[in-house]
């Protein structure tokens, strides 16, 4: 019965944006990310890329670290090897991507969050964080974090990666 | 086991007979990557004619015949040629995005002529252009027909096109229903192939995952082309697959390797080869 009730809701955000009863609905999605620190003779940063996914609908990245500041955009070589990610969606796009793209983040826990204009989340329904990491000379784990839109305040989500990723959660606010 | 390696011995001397006539293996050309990203691309291809995919123990390929297009149709330029005891290598600068093609495309004419009471078999290297001077005055009885080989690699800087898979209508071409660079273990994939423009059904397709020196068994998936020319393959894992499509020929008998006997009045033929890189999920 509460489901029903919070797509009519949100249905209503639509339409008017300004109705301020509604500022209660989460806008904004942390993401905590845990980066492992790995005993390995050569170790490389990982890329990460985040994106959504909704049945049906395209992929959509909102957030890809990787190694930007080379000369010539050399670091966009490597991007293919996200490849779940390039195959949804990076495969399609422009690097460097505004509001996207950002640095290679060493070992250890990192926060980053994304507005719903950033997410893409358009309507109501079933969304999937999906992240994925792909490091040098190293592996590739991917994770994913089912959620809804609109989420309900205090709603989250969380995975654990096994070798390239450490936890990752997310939560509203 | 025996009649099946018949099968590819003859398809595969076939395959090879217009740019390594003496061999007959298996050719193929193996792309350092498939899937490309960035900003100033670069591939480079091994080309070679072999037993074992995809290593290179037996023949360079020839690179003749060798062209690359880049996706928006133009002729590209094939770099760094060169060709050693046991393959070929060539790099192509991938400067636009889509999908490029590298083909070795040739075509020739199979036959035979009777004079003076005996039957001769046209050389090689007779083409339709050149076929009324490999024929001697006083030959009568001539027989031709058409052999096409097309072995091509595609490459895809970005997101695939197919702007470069319009059939020029000649021997055998492969038309993605699935694309090419697009094939992912565990998934199922579909490609049309037509023949002389047409979709053909009863095509042979061989399919062999490469890395054959370290199994017993080959793993080759064969198929044969439905009504429409199409043929699905579900990729049992992630690697590069060779992939080698014929125009049907009947069998040689067992134990009678007598390829010297009078020749049978010569059939259509062509073959296509490409490689096909599969990635893990």
């Amino acid at each position: 019965m509460q489901l029903p009730y919070r797509i009519v809701l949100s249905f209503g955000a639509g339409a008017t944006l300004a109705v301020p009863a509604l500022a209660a609905d989460p806008g904004t999605m942390d993401v905590t990310v845990a980066i492992p620190r790995l005993k390995v003779a050569e170790y490389h940063k990982p890329y990460v890329a985040f994106w959504v996914e909704k049945a049906g609908a395209k992929a959509k990245t909102v957030a890809v670290w990787y190694d930007h500041d080379m000369k010539a955009n050399e670091g966009t070589k490597w991007l293919r090897d996200v490849r779940q990610w390039w195959r949804a969606s990076g495969r399609t796009m422009s690097f460097p991507a505004n509001g996207i793209t950002g640095a290679t983040r060493a070992p250890g826990t990192h926060k980053i969050s994304f507005t719903r204009a950033q997410l893409g989340v358009q309507t109501p329904g079933q969304y999937t964080l999906v992240i994925e990491a792909a490091r040098e000379v190293g592996g590739r784990e991917l994770l994913r974090i089912p959620f809804t839109w609109p989420a309900k305040a205090g709603a989250g989500g969380r995975a654990a990666g096994a070798s390239e990723l450490g936890a990752v959660s997310v939560s509203f606010r | 086991m025996n009649k099946r390696f018949w099968g590819f011995a003859a398809t595969a001397a076939l395959v090879a007979l217009a740019a390594v006539p003496a061999s007959a293996h298996r050719q193929w050309m193996m792309p350092s990557s498939t899937v490309l990203s960035g900003d100033d691309v670069w591939v480079t291809v091994d080309a070679a004619v072999s037993n074992d995919l995809f290593y290179f123990e037996h023949q360079p390929m020839r690179l003749d015949a060798l062209k690359a297009w880049a996706p928006d149709g133009t002729e590209a330029a094939i770099e760094n040629k060169a060709t050693g005891r046991y393959r070929s290598t060539f790099d192509v600068h991938l400067t636009q995005k889509g999908t490029w093609r590298i083909a070795s495309v040739s075509d020739g004419l199979m036959g035979s002529y009777d004079l003076n009471g005996k039957t001769e078999r046209l050389p090689r290297g007779t083409t339709t252009a050149n076929l009324a001077e490999k024929i001697p005055a006083g030959a009568t009885n001539v027989q031709t027909a058409e052999s096409n080989n097309r072995n091509e690699i595609f490459v895809t800087v970005g997101e695939p096109t197919t702007t470069l898979f319009k059939p020029t209508g000649k021997g055998i071409e492969l038309v993605p229903v699935t694309h090419p660079n697009d094939l992912i273990s565990g998934e199922a994939a579909t490609f049309q192939f037509l023949l002389d423009g047409k979709p053909t059904a009863g095509l042979p397709v061989t399919i062999i995952p490469g890395g054959i020196r370290y199994r017993d068994q080959l793993g080759q998936i064969d198929l044969k082309t439905d009504a429409e020319g199409k043929v699905e393959v579900t990729w049992p894992e992630a690697g590069m697959y060779w992939v080698n499509v014929t125009t049907p020929r009947s069998e040689r008998p067992e134990g009678e390797g007598a390829p010297e006997a009078a020749p049978a009045a010569p059939q259509r033929r062509a073959s296509y080869v490409t490689t096909l890189e599969v990635m893990a999920p």
